[in-house]
């Protein structure tokens, strides 16, 4: 293993970071202080708590969406940071050093993916003490809790980094964030439960990956899921399995990267 | 002794269907300084990537130092060092980071007294902190030249490290290649100046349409493919050259001032002392003398155009 590399490429790519700290970090506190706002006090002051049976327990609705936003918060996060930092010295052209290097791709991938998830990770954390602000936070199983934060920064990361290569021009970059993960996180449930959508709409969701990681997440802080933890648990390390496999078909193929 | 570079048999087709290098076969011997001339598209660059590993080969194979660039290229890329045709830099690195960002990622530990010293022999000292991005376009070569040397490579590519640049920076290019040249570092290069080829290099190859069509000894390639001229200047113009001269196959200028005289540098003997007392003995007067060597230019425009012709 070539560590100097991978810690070099980390390096970098977390000072990157810490140079557009503002952007980095004040944006994601920003929007979710906007969301707690609307959602959280506005509308959710209308709202009865969520997950209550029969009038016992429940948790409030400001308290409900922490998880989602932290989840929508670790998506697009995860996924623009990954394929900036690979896309980048594509678009500039330094991308000849990584390969001229005796570095293998698994290699530049722990570098580029794991300072991207930790970024994720640290907004995650911070999104997590903002809501603390606003709402009475309990987690009911820190380990489920941190699990799923841990495997989501991980998974989208890498998901994130296919974009970068793949993509060939900013457009497509910014393509399937917007197209693809914004709606499915909007419509996975990270504002409501989805026994509150129409019966057609609720087998529709089950088709929605994200619904089970915001479901298994939620449920490791208030033991409310739309589905089964284990299951979400399931789908995570699936997701994660595959993009573990289309990086090294990338790897083996050279694709997009060697002509 | 072992060639630190060895190209054999290498072929590059790329997906477009262009083929971009036939049948490479090339020895590169250990602490030479060798020129690639070529004209645009001739394939220099796309030689240097397939060596370095920045794209994949059709068929083929290059070892360096003995190991095989494809199987072991932990072992080879860690030799090479490169310096790309493009100015391609990041934008908001500073100049002292990005080259220990070089060195870091070719495995090695930092070390910031090379990298003091590097900095100070490509004059980048007093600009290490500034952001890459407010360089000029020769400070970007010299900082590119400074990534590729970075972890002490000990064979350098060179792609056209002095297109756009100054007289005084080519020529403090020229002086650094040949330090590093005395510190036993392999140099390749690319160039489309033939003074450079001239000035620094070893052995010179040439390459047109993908195919290498010769490498030479630099001097033995002047001497084989040179001609030198010997131009007489006369006192008087004549009408015709005398037949006592006729041997000589001289060329009298439209003036009937200037005799020229085409002779070889590889022979022995050149025929300029008979010559010239045949002159004399023919009655001319002498006004001046003056030869002349036809340059790597004219030999390298030379083959290029017989190569398309055929
Ligand atoms: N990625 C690519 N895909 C397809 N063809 C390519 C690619 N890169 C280069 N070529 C073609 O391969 C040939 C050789 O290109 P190369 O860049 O090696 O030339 P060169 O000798 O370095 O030229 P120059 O002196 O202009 O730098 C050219 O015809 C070029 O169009
Ligand atoms: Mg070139």
């Amino acid at each position: 293993m070539n560590w100097q590399a991978i810690s070099v490429i980390y390096k970098s790519e977390m000072l990157r970071t810490w140079n557009t700290l503002l952007q980095s970090i004040a944006s994601p506190v920003i929007s979710t202080c906007l969301y707690f706002v609307v959602f959280g006090s506005a509308i959710g002051s209308r709202i009865e708590t969520v997950g209550a049976v029969n009038g016992e327990g429940g948790v409030s609705y400001g308290a409900f969406i922490v998880p989602g936003l932290m989840m929508l918060s670790l998506l697009t996060q995860s996924i623009s940071n990954a394929s900036f930092g690979i896309y980048f010295p594509k678009f500039t052209g330094t991308i000849y050093e990584l390969l001229s290097a005796p570095i293998s791709f698994f290699e530049v991938v722990l570098g580029y993916v794991g300072a991207a998830a930790t970024k994720s990770f640290i907004i995650g954390v911070i999104i997590l003490l903002t809501a603390g602000f606003f709402v009475d936070l309990k987690i009911a199983h820190p380990f489920w809790m941190m699990g799923f934060f841990i495997l989501t920064c991980i998974t989208f990361s890498l998901f994130g980094f296919i974009i970068g290569i793949w993509a060939d021009s900013f457009e497509k970059l910014q393509l399937i964030p917007l197209l693809v993960i914004t709606p499915l996180v909007f419509l996975g449930g990270s504002f409501y439960t989805i026994d509150m959508l129409p019966p057609l709409w609720q087998k529709i969701s089950l088709f929605n990956p994200v619904l089970y990681l915001i479901s298994g997440f939620r449920w490791s802080f208030f033991e409310v899921s739309d589905v089964g933890h284990e299951l979400s648990l399931a789908i995570v390390i699936l997701f994660l399995t595959l993009c573990m496999g289309i990086v090294w078909w990338m790897f083996k193929t050279g694709y997009k990267l060697r002509q | 002794m072992q060639p630190i570079v060895s190209i054999k048999n290498l072929c590059k087709t790329y997906k477009s269907g262009h083929q971009a290098l036939k049948n490479i076969n090339l020895d590169i011997q250990d602490g030479e300084i060798i020129a690639l001339l070529g004209p645009n598209g001739a394939g220099k660059t796309t030689l240097i990537s397939a060596i370095c590993g920045i794209i994949s080969t059709t068929s083929g194979s290059v070892t360096v130092n003995g190991y095989d660039t494809v199987k072991q290229y932990r072992k080879t890329r860690g030799l090479i060092g490169l310096v790309p045709q493009e100015l391609t830099l990041g934008a908001f690195e500073k100049v002292q980071s990005t080259m220990a960002f070089s060195r870091g990622l070719f495995g090695k530990k930092p070390n910031t007294a090379y990298l003091e010293q590097l900095l100070k022999d490509l004059s980048l000292w007093e600009k290490r902190d500034a952001a890459l991005m407010m360089l000029s376009g020769g400070m970007k070569r010299r900082v590119l030249i400074g990534k590729a040397l970075a972890h002490e490579p000990r064979v350098l590519f060179l792609d056209e490290p002095t297109a756009g640049v100054d007289v005084e920076l080519r020529k403090d290019m020229w002086k650094l290649v040949s330090k590093l040249r005395d510190s036993g570092v392999t140099i390749i290069l690319t160039t489309h100046y033939i003074e450079e080829a001239e000035e620094i290099a070893d052995r010179v190859g040439v390459i047109n349409n993908g195919e290498l069509l010769l490498v030479e000894d630099k001097a033995h390639l002047m001497d084989k493919l040179g001609r030198k001229q010997l131009c007489i200047e006369l006192r008087q113009s004549v009408s015709e050259i005398p037949d006592s001269l006729s041997s000589y196959q001289l060329e009298l200028s439209d003036s009937g001032t200037h005799l020229t005289y085409t002779y070889d540098v590889k022979s022995t003997r050149t025929g300029i002392t008979s010559l010239l007392q045949a002159v004399n003995a023919a009655g001319l007067q002498l006004k001046d003398l003056q030869t002349s060597q036809s340059s790597l230019e004219e030999i390298f425009v030379n083959l290029v155009s017989e190569d398309q012709a055929q």
